[in-house]
């Protein structure tokens, strides 16, 4: 009797640990793949091209689970995770965050218990990731992968092929579906092992030095993320809050309310398509950046938020310049201001 | 120059990444090799995607035009490679 092919859903960050766990799943072990790659929200990537950012010939970088599924000629499913279940999780996360504002256990189960239902609907044998036994600090010591199989809901059926050998028997290799002796033992944080098997495999280009991008492992960024919900009485975060805790200069006006100054032009452009709901900030005499304001300020309030956003602007300079407020499209005040001169006295409030 | 004649246009504007392409994937699905798909979107992002994931998925990128503001990339679907491994 033919032996039949095993079915595997695989979750392709782009990186190459991911690239080689599909090549050795695909081409050593002969099993029909399925490869998959979820989008959070929080790819630093896609935030830059969202705020525009463009590469130094001009072009915008391709997204990288794309890139990878071009050098292994397969399709990588994009499946967009950024909903509210997947925010709660990280506002509220059982397992607690890493070093900054990363709830990696929580963010990985999560993943998982989302590939398991997509497996049982395909009707595959397993999942299988390109982790590696102890690259990462928290979510992928020995006990804490165990950990993430078990709340996953994936026991037996979570196959890291680049760590096979130092982990238990997966069911598909107890069931003789898939041989461990063609699995791997790779451990710890060097690449020299994985650099080497790409060759191997045929691997002409992987990202350096490895894929995935989260903004929430970003010590800045986690301080925003932090103080949206240190400032709100329920523990929680909306999508389209995230884009904005990427794009500007944050600053802490009052609990009641914060300032977002844009960088950039491209800043400035997510900053207007964020306006509904908030005030927009303008010096109209001048050029410069614009300003959103999250909640409702005091009086005073608004005077420091209009010399904030003046000092970023060309007419900082000034003796005095207009600041301009509006909301929901009409001009609700103008202000004449004396931008800020010292950038210790703003400091103290930059989140 | 005429420009080929889509069987199904993917209107993805106002959309950022992954959008245009989980939307332009589900389309893909529907339609036959051979059959042409023009995809309209607003991220420049798609300019790089577009050709990447025809890459990946089997099918051809036929070209793609900007008037600075939106994209419009054509696809001609592939053959037995168009869709999973």
């Amino acid at each position: 009797m033919t032996k039949r092919k095993p079915k595997a859903l695989g979750l392709i960050s782009g990186g190459l640990d991911s690239m080689l766990a599909l090549k050795i799943v695909r081409d050593v072990l002969g099993c029909e793949v399925r490869a998959i790659n979820f989008y959070t929200g929080f790819c630093i990537t896609e935030t830059q091209r969202r705020r525009g950012t463009r590469k130094s010939d001009g072009s915008v970088k391709p997204n990288e689970a794309l890139v990878a599924g071009a050098e292994l000629e397969t399709e990588v499913e994009l499946i967009d995770i950024s909903d509210a279940g997947y925010l709660d999780v990280i506002a509220n996360p059982k397992f607690g965050y890493g070093a900054n504002a990363n709830p990696c256990v929580d963010c990985r189960i999560d993943m998982f218990q989302r590939a398991r239902v997509m497996l049982e609907e395909w009707g595959g044998d397993f999942v299988f990731t390109g982790e590696v036994l102890g690259q990462r600090p928290k979510s992928q010591r020995r006990d804490t992968l165990g950990l993430i199989e078990k709340n996953a809901g994936l026991q037996g059926r979570l196959l890291r092929p680049l760590s096979a050998k130092l982990l238990p028997p997966t069911r598909a290799e107890e069931e003789g579906l898939i041989d461990r002796e063609k699995l791997l033992d790779i451990s710890g944080r060097g690449r020299k092992e994985q650099i080497a098997l790409a060759q191997e495999l045929g691997i002409g280009s992987f990202p350096q030095p490895a894929g995935g991008c989260c903004y929430l492992t970003d010590e800045a960024f986690a301080r925003k993320f932090f103080d949206i919900l240190d400032h709100r009485e329920e523990r929680r975060i909306e999508k389209e809050e995230i884009v904005l805790l990427a794009s500007g200069r944050h600053f802490r006006l009052s609990p009641r309310a914060k300032l977002v100054v844009g960088r950039t032009e491209g800043e400035n452009f997510q900053l207007e398509r964020h306006a509904p709901g908030r005030y927009l900030l303008q010096a109209p005499d001048h050029n410069g950046p614009v300003g959103l304001v999250e909640g409702e300020p005091t009086w005073e309030e608004m005077v420091v938020a209009s010399r904030i956003l003046a000092r970023y602007g060309q007419g900082r300079a000034e003796p005095r310049l207009v600041v301009e407020w509006r909301r929901d499209g009409g001009v609700e005040d103008r202000l004449e201001v004396v931008p800020y001169r010292d950038d210790a006295e703003i400091e103290k409030l930059r989140i | 120059m005429e420009r080929p004649h889509p069987d199904r246009t993917v209107d993805a504007t106002g959309t950022f990444c992954p959008v245009p392409i989980i939307e332009t994937a589900k389309v893909a699905r529907d339609l036959s090799p051979g059959q042409v798909i023009l995809v309209l979107a607003t991220d420049p992002g798609i300019e790089s995607d577009v050709p990447v994931w025809c890459r990946g998925t089997g099918n051809e990128h036929l070209g793609t035009e900007t008037d600075g503001r939106t994209w419009r990339c054509w696809i001609r679907l592939g053959g037995p490679r168009a869709g999973r491994t």
